[in-house]
């Protein structure tokens, strides 16, 4: 059986039929790495060895006829910027480089408790910043549907490892969209929360702000079954609500009817790709034929949210990354006779380009003289587009949008990444600066073969919702369904 | 010509929480370095902190007692600089939305009101400690103190002198100590001050360059430095120089301050609103709760001790000075005399104006420090009301009490200290001193009146002072007379 094939809800039915045990699991999904990750360059760190033990003694809990939760023995990627104790947790920068954690993130804290197994932690854009892995101190990871492309980023690692069987699901964090344009680019399912409905405590962020933790997998099921564990109040978390949650496997529900689709006017009018055009469009067919509304709306501040968008970012990010001055731990450069020299040394040495330009940047944007300018005015231009999101559901309950209005480019280190961010996060960004939830579902592929992903976006807390909406739609399409291929041809080639 | 001083203060307390601004590690002052540490104010990459929401209550409280405006949407925000001590490289604090604003404190200055505007009142964490070992060229660092909870109190430029700058200050010290809020100890740093100062001629409504001094470890260092860095700028201003925007460091060995740095206006800490936390709201439930528990302050306290008790000003004043010493006062007041009766006041109070004072002293404690409970106090003036011992016999029993925190009636008990009343007893011991001292008999009998103070202090001194005075005088006038 090609167990890693499966999605969660396939593994809990065979594991309670007693069809398959979590130690062929693992060995299973073991495996798989070792024959895909050559190509991909999904993880930064692995952590294997380990784990056939743990699964044994879940298998043991299960024969016991023992409770367990629905992730119970689940082999999960987890994002090189989530804390996790005794694991190197990079944020794929050289300047933690050897970073090992002393805690758990709280959702690490609470997938443990439920005997969660973390085979790794994944790749990404350093410190989150940029929009293809390609600003990974350890290189970038590739798309498992054409090597020759971008995974996406931040979370490329966590994607592409789900996209290529690598893992069930993972953890990434989303401050752009960083987690749902590669989720998109690589043909899986990915879902930002609610700002604070997921634990941010332990989240080594770089635009907290703006920055959740959600998930990836590899259908809308899963995602409903990931998001009921780690959505709980944490009191370590100063922006964790108390309440807000909801069993979201009950929005495992096949029926929209009477449903309001929004279409944001803004968004429709500008230029995409002719593929992502007509994915999108015949989705909008699929969304009236299974008994939505679709309404137009108008989010008049949309056009000024990348911009915004990007100085909020780069702000929080000169900030967040200050910390990082050889003195406490991670790399140290630096003969320690000046002060200074250690701290210049240190810093420039251990961060890459793209990392320095937004740390730059970020100072500038609040110097006491630029401060009115450029961080207050995007500060406003937050609460103004958080204002036509209030005013756009009152007319609909969800907002759709393409996830991103291309599909996965091609590998351009060259290029400016700032700009790239803009260009392909610019829908993801919305649900961030209004703090709002958003999954994308793959919806088509490209005439080039590759995913394209549709993005919902519902009201504050609303996940439930979501969930309906996005399963109703999976479950009247195949697009999920669909494998990349190119990795088997690849396999073959070595 | 002549110019006046402009003062103007930031005062940083640190506030007495059990835990740190945000996170559960104690405050306490002392420990092993390093040892009062964890994630969150360590600076761990990913490490959240929660707000102390006893630290806002704190904060609250101080506002409050300094008449100023509590702000009700609050923020925390971010102040970016490098620095080792700084575990985060920014330092939380209230830079646009203080919480407390607007305020005064009323000062008495040679017996005249005075009113000092208070600016501000920001929370914020204190840093870590850089420690130099120049013997090995080390520099170390303890972050034991880092996140350390603060209130920063800035005043208006109203203040114009050393003296006013004390008076203020002991003040404020007073009011936070009254409040609980602080230890306001100085030397352990819980209490520190910053002068800012500029001069200008008298009429003159702009205000001068200011310059900011720092390292007062005193109050009596923030008296010295003011005054000395006034007449550095009044001789720098007179012979033509100009007055550089700097921060100085007060040197209390040499009393002299030094530039540390010059003061620019790029100094550019880069504030942004903290985007980890959500704004704070102090609703009216908050602020009630707070201002239903607020105690009678020290300027309240001493008012009342006059207007109540009928205590003269000087009294009241040093009644006041603690707390603690105002409660044990007024419980010693409420079970001596049901009534609280002047004269039953200012009987008491003259035991603290004068041997409880002098004890305290002798010891070097505060009232708490003293064994002496305020019903052994009491117990003790009775005694003497009662006529059991004489009031010099008292001052003996009392300092016993103090320090062996023996009840009075035991100690007049084991040491034989009841005074003598019996007429016949101390008939015979009056005679006794007669014959003994027959000059001085004579001496009286020739018109020297002083003899006869001199024969009751023999009396005394043979009783080792238990006589009963009146009745010696009365027996010692009887004995003479039968004698003529």
């Amino acid at each position: 059986m090609e167990s890693h094939k499966l999605t969660i809800h396939e593994i809990k039915d065979l594991i309670d039929n007693g069809k398959l045990s979590i130690e062929e699991l693992v060995k299973g999904v073991i495996q798989r790495i070792g024959k895909t990750e050559a190509q991909i360059k999904a993880f930064n760190t692995l952590e294997t060895e380990k784990i056939v033990e743990e699964a044994r003694a879940i298998d043991d809990f299960i024969s016991e006829g023992k409770p367990l939760s629905n992730l119970a023995g689940i082999p999960l990627g987890v994002q090189d910027n989530i804390s996790t104790l005794g694991i190197r947790t990079s944020c794929s920068s050289r300047i933690i480089e050897t970073f090992i954690p002393p805690y758990d993130a709280s959702v690490i804290g609470r997938l443990k408790e439920h005997h969660a197994i973390i085979l790794g932690k994944l790749n990404m854009d350093e410190f989150g910043i940029g929009a293809s892995t390609e600003t990974s101190a350890f290189g970038p990871t590739r798309n498992p549907w054409n090597l020759h492309r971008v995974a996406g980023g931040a979370a490329g690692g966590a994607a592409a490892a789900v996209a290529a069987d690598q893992a069930f699901y993972a953890l990434a964090s989303d401050a752009a969209g960083c987690l749902r344009q590669p989720a998109a680019f690589c043909g899986v399912v990915g879902l930002k929360p609610t700002y604070g409905l997921v634990s941010r405590y332990g989240l080594i962020a770089s635009a907290p702000s703006l920055e959740q933790i959600g998930c990836i997998t590899k259908d809308v099921t899963d995602c409903a079954y990931v998001l009921e564990e780690i959505a709980f109040h944490d009191k370590k978390d100063p922006t964790s609500p108390k309440a807000c949650r909801s069993k979201y496997t009950k929005g495992i529900i096949d029926d929209i009817r009477g449903l309001k689709i929004g279409i944001p006017k803004e968004i429709f009018d500008e230029s995409w790709d002719p593929d992502v055009r007509d994915s999108i469009n015949v989705a909008l067919d699929m969304f009236k034929q299974l008994g939505a509304d679709l309404v137009d709306i108008t989010l008049p501040h949309s056009k000024y949210a990348a911009a915004a968008h990007f100085i909020l970012m780069t702000c929080e990010a000169s900030s967040n990354l200050a910390r990082y001055d050889g003195i406490k731990y991670g790399t140290r450069i630096g003969d320690g006779h000046s002060l200074e020299s250690l701290y210049i040394k240190t810093r420039s040495l251990g961060f890459g380009q793209e990392v320095k330009r937004r740390v730059m940047l970020g100072n500038l944007f609040l110097n006491a003289k630029y401060y009115d300018s450029y961080y207050k005015k995007a500060l406003k231009v937050k609460s103004l587009l958080r204002k036509d999101f209030n005013e756009a559901y009152k007319k609909c309950h969800i907002i759709l949008t393409p996830t991103t209005p291309i599909s996965a480019y091609n590998f351009t280190s060259e290029i400016d990444q700032a700009m790239e961010t803009n260009q392909s996060q610019r829908y993801t960004l919305l649900a961030n600066m209004a703090g709002i939830p958003a999954i994308t579902i793959p919806c088509g592929l490209s005439n080039d073969g590759l995913p394209i992903g549709l993005q919902l976006m519902a009201d504050l807390f609303n996940e439930k919702t979501l969930i309906r909406t996005a399963f109703t739609f999976e479950h009247n399409t195949d697009y999920h369904l669909k494998k990349p291929m190119q990795l088997e041809v690849a396999q073959n080639e070595l | 010509m002549s110019y006046e001083t402009v003062v103007g203060l930031e005062i940083h307390v640190e506030l007495k929480t059990r835990s740190k601004m945000f996170c559960a590690c104690t405050t306490a002052f002392g420990g092993q370095a390093n040892s009062q540490c964890c994630p969150i104010c360590l600076g761990i990459p990913g490490a959240l902190g929660v707000i102390n929401e006893k630290a806002i209550e704190l904060a609250i409280k101080t506002g409050l007692a300094l008449n100023c405006h509590i702000s009700e949407y609050n923020t925390m925000d971010r102040k970016n600089y490098f620095y080792p001590d700084l575990p985060k490289a920014y330092q939380n604090t209230q830079q646009y939305h203080p919480i407390c604003r607007n305020g005064y404190l009323d000062v008495d200055i040679n017996g005249n009101k005075k009113r000092i505007g208070i600016t501000r009142i920001h929370l914020e964490e204190d840093a870590g400690k850089l420690i130099h070992d120049s013997e090995n060229s080390l520099s170390l660092i303890d972050y034991n103190r880092a996140g350390v909870p603060l209130i920063e109190i800035v005043t208006e430029p109203h203040i114009e002198s050393g003296e006013e700058a004390v008076a203020f200050l002991e003040e404020l010290r007073r009011i936070l100590l009254y409040l609980d809020v602080s230890d306001c100890k100085m030397q352990e740093g819980s209490l520190r001050c910053d002068v800012n100062l500029s001069i200008r001629p008298p009429g003159q409504i702009e205000l001068g360059t200011r310059t900011e001094m720092k390292n007062l470890n005193s109050f009596r260092a923030v008296h010295r430095a003011i005054k000395y860095e006034a007449k550095r700028q009044y001789l720098a201003v007179e012979s033509g120089e100009h007055i550089l925007q700097e921060t100085r460091k007060w040197d209390d060995l040499k009393g002299e301050s030094i530039a540390m740095r010059e003061k620019q206006d790029a100094d550019d800490y880069r504030y942004f609103q903290e985007p980890d936390h959500m704004p704070f709201i102090v609703d009216d439930n908050l602020l009630d709760k707070i201002k239903a528990n607020m105690p009678e302050l020290p300027r309240q306290k001493r008012d009342r001790f006059v207007s109540e008790y009928g205590l003269p000003y000087y009294d009241a004043n040093i009644l006041t000075a603690s707390k603690a010493m105002a409660d044990f006062f007024e419980i010693c007041l409420e079970l001596y005399d049901k009534n609280k009766g002047t004269k039953s006041a200012k009987t008491i109070s003259n035991w603290f104006m004068g041997d409880l004072m002098r004890v305290m002293k002798e010891l070097g404690v505060e009232i708490d420090g003293l064994r002496l409970s305020p019903s052994g106090l009491v117990q003790l003036l009775k005694l003497v009301d009662e006529g059991i011992i004489s009031g010099s016999i008292a001052k003996e029993v009392f300092d016993d009490m103090c320090k062996s925190g023996e009840d009075p009636t035991e100690i007049v008990k084991r040491k034989g200290l009841k005074q003598i009343s019996d007429v016949d007893e101390l008939r015979g011991i009056v005679r006794e001193v007669i014959e003994e001292n027959s000059n001085s008999l004579e001496d009286y009998k020739a018109g020297k009146k002083k003899a006869f103070g001199y024969l009751v202090g023999q009396t005394m001194k043979k009783t080792r002072g238990k006589a009963n005075p009146q009745l010696v005088n009365k027996l010692l006038k009887e004995e003479i007379t039968n004698q003529l």
